[in-house]
């Protein structure tokens, strides 16, 4: 469970500050779909590497499954992002020396689980992502689509609670993006907390939970039906 | 993480970017593979040079006539009178001292060698058998001047390699007599032809009995009186002793010099010595300057590999973490490099040694320790600060390249 309490984020541009996080109070539960939308520069991302523990927030409060991130320290925000929470990047962010196997393996070496674990859940992983025959392909080898499911069996390999998506189709075209959706959504039907950062205003419908951003503010919060 | 993947980690990036990694491998080789070869050569060149004087003997005083001290002359000198030529009775009365192990008189003069026809000028060498083990002079052939009284001439002549060949060409020359200006000599030695080159050359003298020199060269008095001490220590005592020995005799003057040769070999050990470590320092240098390089190429590293260190901190690792890896990379390379050096070096020195077998180049313990060391020392020292930017690096700027 989330929960952010009167969370501000202020950038120094020169002589003037950028409120990017304006007094955000945000609850969101484990388990819950979220599409986040708003112009650009309305702080959609800072929103959400700040959830993700990417960035800290310049004064509010945050609460992690229980836990007050705000108190942490660096090192205890390293263990929480490897254990609580998967990232997927527009710009997808593989290693480009490593196999699409070694680049998915890399959060369980960062927490050193022993390498036959690990070989067993990165097999899984790469079937549960249709991705079985490409295990050993370097990502100049992969399509995008395939890349994206890599770095998406990547973000979900250690079975976070969050999974934070901040444009995951921008880079794709129509049907790679339709499949990295379907892939999302169908953690989140397994219990996996969803969080889509999108200009795609489709994309924003599927979603149970619509939340709109402006100036660094929500200015809506509307939970939708199909 | 466990330690075996940070390794694994660490290397495949040191594979993915090869021709850096290549060119830090080459810098610290070369300085590592320099400082052993240069070390070396400067202990094969001093260990060359303390071989040739021991060779003259390691405990060795050399007396000669006169005083050859700058600050206050002798009375003798003020007075204008020359000094006391060194006799056959003044070497006797050095026997007498328990330190001393052997006692060689020595005269030296030119004379001509007959024989057959055949002429030649050649350096004479009047002595005793005992400068044979003192000077470490071996023999080709024949017997060396046997043990007799000092005083007693007897015509016999042990000659250098050279004048063999020259006079006696493919005769035997032991047995033969030749003529040593108006008298009869038998050849009855010849010296071996191994002779040290610093000193005398023993391939161009011929040596007869002390008493038979002073006779051909027609004077009475020594050159040199050559001393073999027991040990290194008895060399000051035995001076001493010498000194007050002779004054005793010389009638109260000072009128000798005692030269011990352990002072000349420690001022080339010093001055040899002193070189191999200043050669040391250059090399050392070049290990600094290939320190300087790692950092700077660390540095390149560390920006063109943000995103990369970003997406590490995002998938959950530490400061520390990032930190380690950075280093351990360091650390690789650095071993290669340092593994690659001293084998060069090794291989290098190994063919000096093929090349000038004179000159025993070995790269001494302490250039091998502390090349190693100071290597290892600088990779991670100069990788330092790159890994603490690399470390300190905020997430969020550097997943998007800054
Ligand atoms: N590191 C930074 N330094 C200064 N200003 C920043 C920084 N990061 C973000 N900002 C500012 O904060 C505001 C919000 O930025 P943010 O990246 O969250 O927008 P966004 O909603 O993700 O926009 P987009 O849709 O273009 O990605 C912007 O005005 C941006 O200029
Ligand atoms: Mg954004």
């Amino acid at each position: 469970m989330i929960r952010l309490e009167q969370i501000q984020r202020d950038f120094q541009v020169g002589e003037q500050i950028v409120h990017a996080l304006d007094h955000i109070d945000l609850q969101i539960e484990q388990g819950e779909y979220v599409s986040v939308m708003g112009p650009s520069g309305s702080g959609k991302s800072t929103l959400l590497n700040l959830l993700g523990l990417l960035d800290r927030p310049t004064a509010g409060r945050y609460q992690l499954n229980g836990k007050e991130v705000t108190e942490m320290d660096e090192a205890e925000r390293a263990r929480t992002r490897n254990e609580l929470i998967g990232f997927v990047f527009q710009a997808f962010h593989l290693i480009p020396r490593l196999t699409a196997r070694e680049n998915i393996e890399l959060p369980l070496i960062l927490s050193a689980v022993e390498p036959d674990l690990r070989r067993q859940r990165v097999d899984a992983a790469l079937a549960a992502m249709n991705l079985q025959d490409r295990a050993e392909h370097r990502p100049d080898q992969l399509s995008g689509g395939q890349r994206q499911r890599v770095a998406i069996a990547r973000a979900t390999i250690t079975e976070p609670s969050v999974l934070l998506a901040d444009e995951p189709t921008g880079n794709l075209d129509q049907k790679s993006g339709a499949d990295v959706i379907k892939t999302l959504e169908k953690l989140n039907d397994k219990g996996i907390t969803l969080i889509v950062v999108t200009h795609d205003q489709q994309l924003g419908k599927r979603s149970q939970r619509a939340i709109k951003m402006l100036d660094g503010r929500i200015c809506a919060d509307n939970q939708q039906t199909d | 993480m466990r330690a075996v993947d940070t390794q694994r980690y660490a290397w495949h990036s040191l594979k993915g970017y090869r021709a850096r990694t290549l060119l830090m491998l080459l810098a610290m080789t070369i300085s590592v593979a320099s400082v052993l070869l240069l070390t070396a050569l400067g202990e094969g060149a001093r260990r060359y040079v303390m071989g040739e004087f021991t060779s003259l003997g390691t405990h060795m005083l050399i007396v000669l006539p006169g005083r050859s001290e700058t600050a206050g002359a002798g009375a003798g000198t003020m007075m204008g009178v020359t000094p006391r030529d060194l006799t056959l009775d003044d070497a006797r009365a050095l026997t007498r001292h328990p330190k001393i192990i052997r006692i060689a008189p020595l005269n030296v003069g030119v004379a001509e060698i007959t024989w057959q026809g055949r002429k030649r000028e050649i350096s004479l060498l009047g002595s005793t058998r005992e400068i044979l083990k003192l000077r470490q002079w071996k023999l080709a052939a024949g017997t060396f001047l046997p043990q007799s009284q000092w005083d007693r001439a007897s015509p016999v002549v042990v000659i250098g390699k050279n004048i063999r060949d020259e006079i006696f060409g493919a005769h035997a020359a032991v047995g033969q007599w030749m003529r040593i200006g108006d008298q009869r000599y038998r050849v009855i030695g010849v010296m071996a032809s191994e002779g040290r080159s610093i000193g005398m050359d023993v391939q161009d003298i011929a040596i007869v009995p002390v008493a038979s020199a002073q006779s051909l060269l027609n004077t009475p008095s020594l050159f040199r009186i050559l001393v073999e001490t027991k040990s290194r220590e008895a060399m000051i005592p035995v001076k001493e002793f010498i000194e007050k020995t002779i004054q005793q005799r010389h009638h109260g003057e000072k009128d000798i010099t005692v030269i011990t040769q352990d002072a000349v070999i420690q001022t080339f050990d010093r001055i040899l010595g002193a070189l191999t470590y200043g050669v040391a320092g250059i090399a050392a240098i070049s290990l600094l300057v290939a320190g300087i390089l790692i950092m700077n190429v660390m540095l390149v590293v560390v920006s063109q590999r943000t995103a990369e260190i970003g997406l590490l901190k995002a998938l959950g690792a530490s400061q520390s973490r990032i930190l380690s890896l950075i280093l351990v990379e360091a650390l690789q390379l650095s071993l290669i490099g340092v593994a690659c050096g001293f084998f060069i070096g090794i291989i290098g020195s190994w063919g000096i040694r093929l090349a000038l077998p004179a000159l025993q180049a070995y790269p001494p313990l302490w250039a091998m320790i502390s090349s190693v060391a100071v290597a290892l020392g600088t990779g991670l020292l100069f990788s330092l600060l790159p890994a603490r930017k690399a470390a300190a690096l905020d997430p969020v700027r550097a997943l998007q390249g800054h």
